[in-house]
């Protein structure tokens, strides 16, 4: 077993509240460590390139403890993780793309992001004009009667654009590859010199659907890095816009995965309990995304009496209706069909790739940052973390449906406990730089914000990792010897974000 | 299922009244659309959704047009699978530079007559993506812009409006009922 570097882990509570400790290591380190995670000792949580650096976030699970390393790399190059550990191949190839830097001995060369369309090349390194498209080369399919099936980067449905190459034989597939990176809108770039306003104005802006989780990633993050001090009822407010959140959109999907099985009375049944969401939200919070409410330092917009009756009035009525149609999903043998035994994941691949959210838990990789990454609200309240082993695409949605019920039962508690005073304290610049970790469960898994501040607290550097990076990969494996008809049910089953991950 | 069923039959359906779209929407279509569009297009449209680069947050509210509340098949709108289907384009996002082509050549693809809908702050002018070296610009940077729906996200009621003002526009200048 390799020898790993010194490393300053942190608990979970005490990295949200005070800078990160990060640890420089050396070249050998930094291949000591990516040999560890191909050995599966911990887990990646993200990788990301830096003006003159390039850093790792790793996971320990069973110590519950998190750690940053930094390796300052020597003429623009560094030795590749991904040739020990795949899943950080894709965070490389960004990486590479962004910054300039040389990935050695990269087992995957080809650009992620740059798809030779932007005007200038290396945006957050040495920028320099683009030299111009250069051909993508897929990867090679060899073997009898094959045929390739192009689809994208404009889908046939009201989806993102993202594109999708297959490798059938006869109607089943044999290959999946995904090209990703279209709707890449410059985010990290932008983030560079904002102020923290306009950091958490674009944080909430990543992905659409995750609007409330991203800005509280970003809020702890920046809250970590400048040691700032946020009300209690803050944190409350929070956590019932992140449940709120995840009401909407499990209960979106659930009707949408089924819709996808041409179930469509299910996506009409829970389209309404969706809208009744989105509804309450915009009396309790006066938007239907929660947009904007969340910022470094607390929240921007108190809950009243209305807007609590209206949210109380939202769970009885979730607490009617949805026992019904989970009763229908589970008596319909025609949808069943297509959802059972569907777009399977095995639990060694989840676990290899840190697969968080739904798409981990179907698979047996038992995590929640919730839970096992802890933080103000979740650390006050009850709640347990549905599991399944079954991987398919009804484990997916059994685990949603359980989640939903988690979700109002959440909601409850915190609207009973929920303590008065102050919604949002000033968060003031140090004067010195400084550095900082958010990790939040969003509903399709955990975000990772790394925030590094000046000393007059505008942004220096601002990395966010949506879960999708490490789901799409598995998206690949999961509709393998499927047929192509199925791969849309598979698709919505994991319910990928394209613009959390181009960024 | 047949309690869901009959419960369609004896509830009160759930969908809301239209909206009625405003004044500012209806003069800017006024300007845009030619007479020999309106006349063929008549009072029933196909709508193409394409999504420039957004963050999906629209794409949210577009999906809400055709839940029960707002239902908008009952005007004569649907969405449909290919831009060879489509009278409108309706368009989301700041347009990204990886996405500039893909938009070009849907719009070429989109028979004529065809209007298109930008959806949204940044499909104005890039909103707050705005001057970055990934960003083309809005919708218009890329192709010609018809109609444009403001809102981060613009909620179902505010993509409602547009639509109804885009539908009352053809018809009452001579289209088709």
């Amino acid at each position: 077993m390799t020898k790993l570097p010194e490393l300053a882990w942190t608990r979970s509570r005490d990295f949200r509240a005070a800078p990160f400790p990060v640890s420089s290591v050396t070249r050998s380190g930094w291949s000591s460590i990516a040999e560890a995670l191909g050995e599966g000792r911990m887990t990646l949580l993200s990788l990301w390139g830096e003006p003159e650096a390039v850093c790792m976030a790793l996971h320990d699970a069973e110590a519950r403890r998190v750690a940053v390393a930094r390796l300052a790399p020597a003429k623009g190059g560094f030795p590749s993780v991904g040739r020990h550990h795949a899943p950080a191949q894709r965070l490389e190839r960004a990486a590479a793309d962004l910054f300039g830097l040389t990935v050695e001995d990269a087992p995957d060369a080809r650009p992620w992001l740059d798809h030779g369309r932007w005007e200038i090349s290396q945006p957050l390194g040495a920028s320099r004009p683009h030299a111009g498209t250069v051909p993508y080369s897929f990867l090679p399919v060899e073997g009898e009667s094959l045929h390739q099936v192009p689809v994208g980067p404009v889908h046939a449905g009201i989806i993102e654009p993202g594109h999708f190459r297959f490798t059938a034989q006869g109607e089943t597939v044999v290959r999946l590859e995904e090209r990703l990176g279209y709707v890449h809108k410059g985010i990290d770039r932008l983030m560079q010199g904002a102020t923290l306003e306009r950091g958490a104005a674009l944080a909430g802006r990543t992905s659409g659907d995750s609007t409330v989780a991203y800005a509280t990633a970003f809020a702890q993050a920046a809250e970590a890095a400048l040691g700032a001090k946020v009300p209690q009822r803050a944190f409350w407010l929070r956590g019932v816009m992140a449940e709120l959140e995840r009401l909407a959109n499990h209960l979106g999907d659930i009707g949408a995965i089924c819709n996808d099985a041409a179930f469509a009375m299910m996506l009409a049944q829970t389209s309404v309990l969706r809208e009744k969401v989105l509804r309450a939200a915009q009396t309790a919070f006066g938007h239907r995304f929660m947009r904007d409410r969340i910022v470094p330092g607390g929240v921007t917009s108190d809950l009243d009496r209305d807007g609590e009756a209206q949210i109380r009035a939202l769970l009885e009525e979730i607490g009617d209706r949805f026992p019904l149609l989970v009763e229908l999903y589970d008596n319909t043998a025609s949808l069943l069909d297509r959802t059972v035994a569907t777009g399977r994941v095995g639990s060694g691949l989840v676990r290899r790739f840190g697969a968080g959210g739904y798409v981990g838990r179907a698979s047996g990789r038992d995590f929640d940052a919730r839970r096992d990454l802890r933080y103000s609200p979740y650390d006050m309240l009850a709640f347990d973390v549905p599991v399944r082993d079954d991987g398919d695409v009804n484990a997916r949605v059994w685990i949603r449906i359980l989640e939903v019920q988690k979700s109002c039962a959440l909601i409850s508690q915190l609207l009973n406990m929920m303590p008065k005073g102050d919604i949002l304290a000033p968060v003031r610049p140090t004067g010195k730089p400084g550095e900082g970790l958010g990790l939040v469960e969003g509903f399709r898994g955990d975000i990772l914000v790394w925030l590094s501040v000046e000393a007059d607290g505008t942004i220096r550097r601002c990395h966010m990792r949506d879960p999708s990076w490490f789901q799409w990969p598995l998206l690949e494996a999961a509709v393998e010897g499927n047929i192509i008809a199925d791969f849309p049910l598979c698709n919505k089953s994991f319910n990928c974000s394209y613009s959390g991950h181009d960024l | 299922m047949r309690r869901f069923l009959l419960e369609g039959l004896t509830r009160r359906p759930l969908t809301e009244t239209p909206p009625v779209p405003e004044d500012a929407m209806r003069e800017e279509l006024g300007r845009a659309l030619a007479d020999a569009s309106r006349q063929k297009l008549g009072r029933s449209l196909s709508i193409r959704q394409v999504d420039a680069g957004s963050c999906n947050g629209c794409e949210l509210e577009i999906h809400a047009l055709s839940n029960p509340f707002y239902d908008l098949e009952r005007f004569g709108l649907h969405f449909v699978a290919s831009p060879r289907h489509a009278d409108v384009l309706m368009v989301t996002g700041p347009v990204t530079r990886n996405m500039a082509e893909a938009l070009r050549r849907t719009y070429d693809a989109t028979p004529d007559p065809k209007f298109v809908v930008a959806v949204g702050d940044c499909a104005r002018d890039g909103g707050c993506f705005a001057g970055i070296y990934a960003v083309a610009g809005g919708v218009d940077a890329v192709v010609p812009v018809d109609l444009h729906i403001p809102g981060c996200p613009p909620d179902p009621t505010a993509l409602l409006k547009g639509l109804l003002a885009l539908l009352d526009d053809a018809s009452a200048r001579g289209g088709v009922v």
